[in-house]
């Protein structure tokens, strides 16, 4: 293949992950199948042995969360992938990450639940991904892809904050976004200045300290200032890494605002509404967590209406809430997930039309 | 005068928490003295389980991480499998390894990781207190099993040497105990023999060590080390179940 940006690739959503986990330097997936995202591991399985890298296929969703904690622990790069059942499984091993200040990168393609649910998109997991999901109270970077080109550059750039960071970086896309062909510019892995792993184990060396990577805190205060420390980081996380779209968002007076495969349905009915010469604009969070707070916060000064529209009965609205001025009006639609949910675009045009002329 | 005997390099100088009588000591001296016979402490990559063993990042001086409850030899995987240059090694008791960890231990035995699994059988989880363990005696009571275990609602002792030993994946499962002199000696042969199946890439290895919990088993040193023999051993016997690279 003739390498440069004019190559353009016809692929998967899935696909694209994976073959930006390899663009990232990442050798060692652990794994176990699940729908809708075993393109990511049949994809790895192939390429990771020919690179030289390691593929397993855990036992459980348990055991591959393990196993990326003990490479992660290590200092190399890493990842695994699963949907929403195998998610919660992972919680357990994401905590002990999180507390042990180890980076590593989690691809969670949501499907809907709770329980068994099935197959179909959903945006149900906001709550479980932006809240941490596992006990203790930590947070982790949450990234929320919108094209399959997204899926390739964000996929990458969650490795490099899980890195710079040290926080466990997810990728949350859903079926619609993971299943959907899409063309593709696989670009180079951007430059980036990363800290040295000086924490990793690696076998002491002689004259060399112990390292011990762990979250047991027993000392007097230790555990109360490993929370303080991780809240100042979450808070420069905050400053210098939220990301988010805006789209004719500078006359607007209703903003929309969606993430991921939603984004893109709603993009199409603001379209439809400046056709109809409504002043509507759309706001897409690109990072979840850290939140794009400010965003809102400076387009409410100016727009005072906003709707919400999400694959559930409402969960990122709450952050939207806590984000734009005290006098700003945030409406919601919501389509839960489950088989025929996902809104058409006259749907959305229908509720835009709906709450601009209220 | 000529020193017989001291403390392995690969022990740092310290207390340890343990109780008296407790023979994880004497398990922890037996895995330093092999990692100092191979030399490899410099190479050498511990992982900690959740137990009374969590703290061995404090006594054993190598790079240490710390695994959730059981999940040590999927943990101890993705180490050896990013660097498979290291020595890795797990610890764990019988709560973690043989209840809560019994898919991680399986699989990865198996898959025939390249790692060292050190398995303490005390017949109770010791950290918590003693509760009934997977290892429990038929008949032992426990905090939790008040009336002695009950094999008809409880099951029986779990044999984990014995089941590994069926899995093509395993180099190497063997059962030991530290209870007399003349069973340390032995224990100490086949610890070295547990890695070196991984210093010389032979494949998996698990070493079972029968030990005394004399504070969860209300006895007093003497007399729990006296139970090793007299209850645990013919239940769990001592010997090697599998060595297919005869080390």
């Amino acid at each position: 293949m003739e390498a440069g940006l004019s190559t353009k690739l016809f692929v998967k959503g899935n696909e694209a992950v994976a073959m930006a986990s390899v663009e990232a330097g990442c050798r060692y997936y652990f794994g176990y199948p699940i729908t809708p995202q075993s393109d990511i591991p049949e994809y790895l399985s192939r390429e990771l042995p020919r690179l030289g890298g390691e593929f397993i296929q855990a036992e459980s969703e348990i055991g591959a969360i393990n196993m990326l904690l003990g490479a992660s622990a290590t200092g190399v790069r890493c990842m695994t992938s699963s949907s929403g059942p195998g998610i919660s499984l992972k919680q357990e091993g994401i905590s002990y990450m999180a507390g042990s200040e180890l980076p590593g990168v989690i691809v969670d393609i949501m499907r809907q639940g709770p329980g068994l649910g099935g197959i179909d998109a959903s945006q149900a997991d906001y709550w479980q991904a932006t809240r941490g999901g596992g006990h203790g109270g930590y947070r982790i970077i949450v990234l929320a892809p919108a094209s399959v080109q997204e899926m390739y550059d964000l996929t990458m750039l969650a490795f490099d904050l899980s890195d710079i960071y040290r926080i466990p970086a997810m990728v949350l896309a859903d079926s619609v976004i993971g299943q959907m062909k899409e063309s593709l510019v696989a670009n180079p892995r951007p430059v980036a200045t990363l800290p040295a792993k000086d924490w990793a184990v690696r076998g002491r060396g002689e004259g060399q300290l112990q390292q011990v990577v762990k979250s047991l805190k027993l000392g007097d205060g230790e555990m109360e200032a490993h929370h303080w420390k991780m809240h100042a980081r979450y808070q420069e996380l905050a400053d210098a890494e939220c990301r988010w779209e805006e789209l004719q968002t500078d006359d607007a007076t209703l903003i929309v605002t969606a993430f991921g495969s939603v984004a893109r349905i709603a993009r199409t009915a603001v379209a439809m509404a400046r056709a109809e010469g409504m002043q509507v604009g759309l706001l897409r969070p690109i990072t979840l967590f850290p939140f794009p707070s400010k965003a809102y916060a400076d387009l409410s000064t100016r727009c005072k209406r906003f709707l919400d529209i999400e694959l559930s009965t409402g969960q990122m609205v709450d952050d939207v809430r806590l984000s734009v001025a005290r006098d700003t009006e945030v409406d919601f639609y919501g389509r839960p997930p489950g088989a025929g949910s996902l809104p058409t675009p006259e749907e959305l045009f229908e509720q835009i039309a709906k709450n601009y002329r209220r | 005068m000529k020193q017989v005997f001291s403390r392995p390099e690969s022990l740092k100088d310290i207390q340890t928490h343990f109780c008296p009588g407790c023979h994880h000591g004497s398990v922890h001296r037996l895995a330093a003295e092999a990692m100092d016979e191979f030399g490899v402490r410099g190479e050498t990559i511990g992982v900690a389980s959740v137990g009374c063993s969590v703290f061995l990042y404090g006594y054993f001086d190598v790079d240490v991480i710390e695994a959730p409850h059981g999940r040590a030899p999927a943990v101890a995987t993705g180490a050896k499998r990013a660097r498979p240059d290291r020595i890795v090694f797990s610890y764990q008791g019988d709560g973690d390894l043989a209840a809560i960890g019994t898919a991680e231990i399986i699989h990865a035995a198996n898959r025939g990781e390249d790692i060292t699994v050190i398995f303490v059988n005390n017949t109770t989880y010791g950290m918590t207190g003693g509760q009934m363990a997977p290892t429990t005696m038929v008949g032992q009571k426990t905090s939790t099993s008040p009336y002695g275990r009950d094999h008809s609602k409880d099951g029986y002792p779990i044999r984990m040497a014995e089941l590994l030993a069926q899995l093509e994946g395993v180099g190497f499962s063997a059962r030991v105990a530290v209870n007399s002199p003349k069973n340390v000696m032995q224990a100490k042969k086949l610890m070295k023999t547990a890695f070196r199946y991984q210093v010389e890439k032979k494949g998996f290895a698990f070493i079972e060590v029968l030990a005394a919990c004399p504070t969860n088993w209300g006895m007093n040193p003497l007399a729990a080390n006296q139970r090793v023999g007299d209850e645990m051993v013919p239940y769990f016997p001592l010997g090697v179940y599998r060595n297919t690279a005869n080390l």
